[in-house]
């Protein structure tokens, strides 16, 4: 699956963009971030509250409890800002 | 109704965008043009976003406001990249028989643009940049149309 990082959880990560195998036993948006969390420092720092994040799956605002499938494009951003 | 929807960094004409949603049947063309607000200290606005989301995103608005309300065109520009205080930073314009329509179609687009539209902001200040949190005051807005 793709996974894209907007705003700050992509200066925390350090990339705006990756691809990943769908890891095992994770079928929802919030597991998938609870996965990345555990990839390191950056990954870490920026799923650190799930709280302050916002997620899309296929382009579509989605809730962490959302069901994703492998060739699932997501993205984890903050809260938008824009106007 | 057909809805022109660009992401752009380059300024966007008014009085063009205005003019080419006049014609025949129009009566009305609500606009809304958002600026960066120059406040102590702050140097410039830095704007990204989620290319092909952010269109989606708002194309799908502008479908519910056509639902909602009579509405003849819709243009939404919003600009990206760095910008500089009073510099225009989004445009929503919407062309109806009645004013009505209008003014109220506008007013929905524009909530919906802030509160639901892939964009975020960082302020530079003193060469330092910080990330924007949204305000409270914007979801309350956005939530008068639920």
């Amino acid at each position: 699956m793709k996974i894209l990082y907007f705003a700050w959880v992509r200066q925390k990560i350090g990339k705006s963009e990756e691809t990943l195998p769908l890891p095992g036993r994770v079928s929802t948006l919030g597991e998938l971030a609870l996965h990345l969390r555990t990839l390191g420092p950056g990954y870490a720092d920026a799923f650190a509250n799930l709280a302050r994040l916002r997620a899309a799956a296929n382009q579509m605002h989605a809730g962490f409890d959302a069901q994703i499938a492998d060739g699932d494009e997501i993205a984890f951003f903050p809260p938008v800002t824009g106007g | 109704m057909k809805a022109r929807i660009v992401i752009q960094h380059e300024p966007f004409d008014l009085g063009r965008e205005v003019g080419d949603l006049s014609r025949e049947g129009v009566g009305a063309i609500a606009t809304f043009t958002g600026h960066v607000r120059a406040e102590e200290g702050l140097e410039t606005l830095i704007l990204e976003h989620y290319p092909g989301m952010t269109e989606r995103e708002i194309a799908r608005h502008a479908e519910e406001a056509a639902r909602r309300w009579t509405l003849l065109g819709v243009t939404v520009i919003h600009r990206v990249g760095e910008l500089k205080p009073g510099e225009p930073i989004v445009l929503v314009a919407v062309a109806a028989a009645h004013r009505g329509d209008a003014f109220a179609a506008c007013e929905f687009l524009m909530d919906q643009v802030k509160n639901q539209a892939t964009f975020w902001k960082q302020q530079r200040r003193g060469g330092e940049t910080v990330w924007l949190d949204p305000k409270p005051a914007d979801d309350k807005r956005a939530e008068r149309w639920k």
